[in-house]
């Protein structure tokens, strides 16, 4: 593996690390209450009082970009456990049952794959009610087929190898081949996946906020910090960058993340060491 | 006596996937009603040439694939009958060794647990350290170091591998194991050693091999009784010695001067379609001693130790 591949798995993992941490800490500590509403101060400038300075309403940036963290990531989070936790059992039935199981499951992933994913998300926000818990199910829900498909991809090849068939004149069933051979070797694919499924999620959940549906006021996230701060663009663009670059470093960060640990986990390359 | 494997007629189909969407899916048969016997502690030897139907043969025999017609009989069990109960209590007594080493031992698990699985799935009463104290001893009976059941598949080289493979098969101590092709993947000294280990193990253990390969000079090695294969029939079967010796099948004879010597060419014309052989005899296109009646009617299998499914044997 190369140093240059390296560096980015190391810087992925680090912004990815930071945010995770800025997320927890908001938990339990942010300088001023996210949602303390101070005329007096609003609009402030950079300052040592308000590092990031303060919104229209006198709230401080920095603790509602530490709130949105926490926002966001909690959303995205769920959002990939849900669509991992019904996706990989899924693909994983069809690989291991084939014929009809097989193709009744992934026509109804090519399906799904056939809207297009953040308007679906949208729609059902707006019928459910917009709202943390939606947004986190609208997306969650279209992370079902991608997961059902990355896994069905990479079991379907190994149900063809002779461990597998070993495994089955040892008596071992569909199911405990999949949970003790299946699902131990496609760990690293789905954790890849699941990376970059992350950071798509994270963009939707900004989406999903930007135009009202996500995360509700007072809550802070950083989709409908970028619409607050669309209206005092001229007057106060630093308010639109804050949130913007937050959003494309955990992005970029989880991209870098997911793309080194493919180079690490790919056998491949692997063996060669 | 009864017999520890008996196969009787056994038919293996396989569909093809559609030409169009409303035609019907072709068929391939690959296995025509195959009849075998072994048995306890025998060793029987499939030959025969690549798509003859070898290893559909050996996988239907563990009961991986059902038949379309046909039984495998177990020490008096019909796989094909039991209960899935009833099948995995059976599948104590055959296991398998298969072809490629480095395909057969899942990468992920250290070598103690991958040959421990049949004890784990098929004798849940096996306690953790009477398991641990059986995967030593067999590791040792495959000529492996103890501490082997510590380390992982890549570890080893490919005949170790074998060994390996070789020792989960007999950890539940199965009366027969499928051999489907297992030293055809190593170079030929390590294929040497580990025939020679596969034929200590039968005598030490009283198992019995279906050893199944291409390889002719393997096969002589190793079993005492051959049956030779071709496009899903039999074609020749009886005393390995024999057989190789005095072959009655024009097929027989092909394969074994097909066996590459300096200074002579291969004999062994390609295969033609596989339509070419819906009457008559299945060799009879490729056949030298072809005659009128070969392309009418198929030849039976003669009766005898040393039978040949032929009009006019050699």
């Amino acid at each position: 593996m190369s140093a240059w591949r390296s560096a980015g798995l190391l810087t992925g993992a680090a912004i990815t690390a930071l945010m995770v941490a800025v997320a927890l800490v908001a938990l339990v500590w942010t300088p001023y209450p996210p949602t303390a509403i101070d005329i007096p101060h609003k609009l402030a400038g950079l300052s040592a009082a308000h590092p990031l300075g303060t919104d229209p309403l006198g709230r401080d940036v920095l603790s509602m970009l530490m709130a949105g963290a926490h926002a966001s990531l909690s959303v995205a989070l769920i959002a990939v456990v849900v669509g991992a936790g019904l996706g990989v059992p899924l693909g994983a039935l069809a690989a291991a049952r084939g014929g009809w199981m097989d193709d009744a499951l992934m026509r109804a992933a090519d399906l799904a794959f056939a809207f297009p994913a953040l308007l679906t998300a949208v729609m059902i926000t707006a019928l459910a009610g917009p709202g943390a818990a939606n947004a986190m199910l609208a997306i969650g829900i279209f992370n079902i087929p991608v997961f059902a498909r990355v896994t069905r991809g990479s079991a379907r090849g190994l149900w063809q190898r002779d461990f597998v068939l070993a495994a089955r004149t040892s008596g071992r069933g569909d199911i405990a081949i999949t949970v003790l051979h299946i699902l131990p070797n496609i760990a690293a694919v789905l954790l890849v996946q699941a990376t970059i499924q992350f950071a798509l999620a994270i963009v939707a959940e900004a989406g999903l906020s930007y135009v009202g549906l996500g995360t509700q006021p007072p809550q802070p996230s950083w989709g409908r910090m970028l619409n607050d701060a669309q209206t005092y663009i001229f007057r106060a663009p630093l308010l639109a960058v804050f949130p913007g670059a937050a959003i494309t470093l955990s992005v970029l960060g989880l991209n870098l993340l997911g793309d080194g640990l493919q180079d690490l986990l790919d056998p491949r390359v692997r063996r060669q060491r | 006596m009864t017999a520890l494997l008996q196969v009787e007629n056994l038919v293996r189909r396989y569909t093809l996937p559609r030409p169009r969407l409303f035609a019907a899916a072709p068929m391939l048969t690959v296995l025509h009603g195959i009849d075998l016997q072994m048995p306890r502690g025998g060793s029987l030897g499939i030959v025969g040439e690549s798509g003859s139907g070898k290893s559909t043969l050996a996988r239907t025999v563990l009961a991986l694939d059902r038949p379309q017609a046909g039984r495998v009989v177990l020490d008096g069990n019909d796989l094909f009958a039991l209960s899935r109960p009833e099948l995995r209590a059976a599948r104590r007594h055959i296991q398998a060794v298969f072809q490629d080493p480095y395909g057969s031992l899942d990468p992920r698990l250290r070598v103690g647990r991958i040959v421990a699985e049949p004890v784990a799935a098929l004798e849940p009463g096996a306690g953790t350290a009477a398991r641990r104290e059986r995967v030593a001893a067999i590791l040792n009976a495959v000529g492996l170091p103890g501490h082997a059941a510590e380390r992982y598949p890549h570890e080893f080289s490919g005949g170790q591998r074998q060994r390996i493979a070789i020792a989960r098969a007999l950890i539940t101590r199965p009366a027969l194991v499928v051999a489907d092709e297992p030293v055809s993947a190593l170079d030929v000294s390590v294929q040497a050693q580990v025939l020679a280990l596969m034929r200590d193990l039968q005598a030490s253990f009283g198992l019995a091999w279906l050893f199944i390969s291409h390889d002719l000079s393997v096969v002589r090695g190793i079993t005492a009784q051959v049956a030779v294969l071709y496009r899903g029939r039999i074609v020749e079967q009886g005393a390995t010695a024999e057989v190789f010796a005095r072959p009655m099948h024009p097929y027989t004879r092909a394969l074994i001067d097909a066996v590459p010597r300096i200074g002579r060419p291969r004999a062994l014309p390609p295969p033609p379609p596989a339509e070419a052989a819906l009457r008559g005899c299945a060799y009879a296109a490729r056949c030298p001693q072809r005659q009128a009646r070969c392309l009418t009617e198929p030849p039976a299998l003669s009766a005898g130790d040393h039978a040949a499914a032929c009009h006019f044997p050699l």
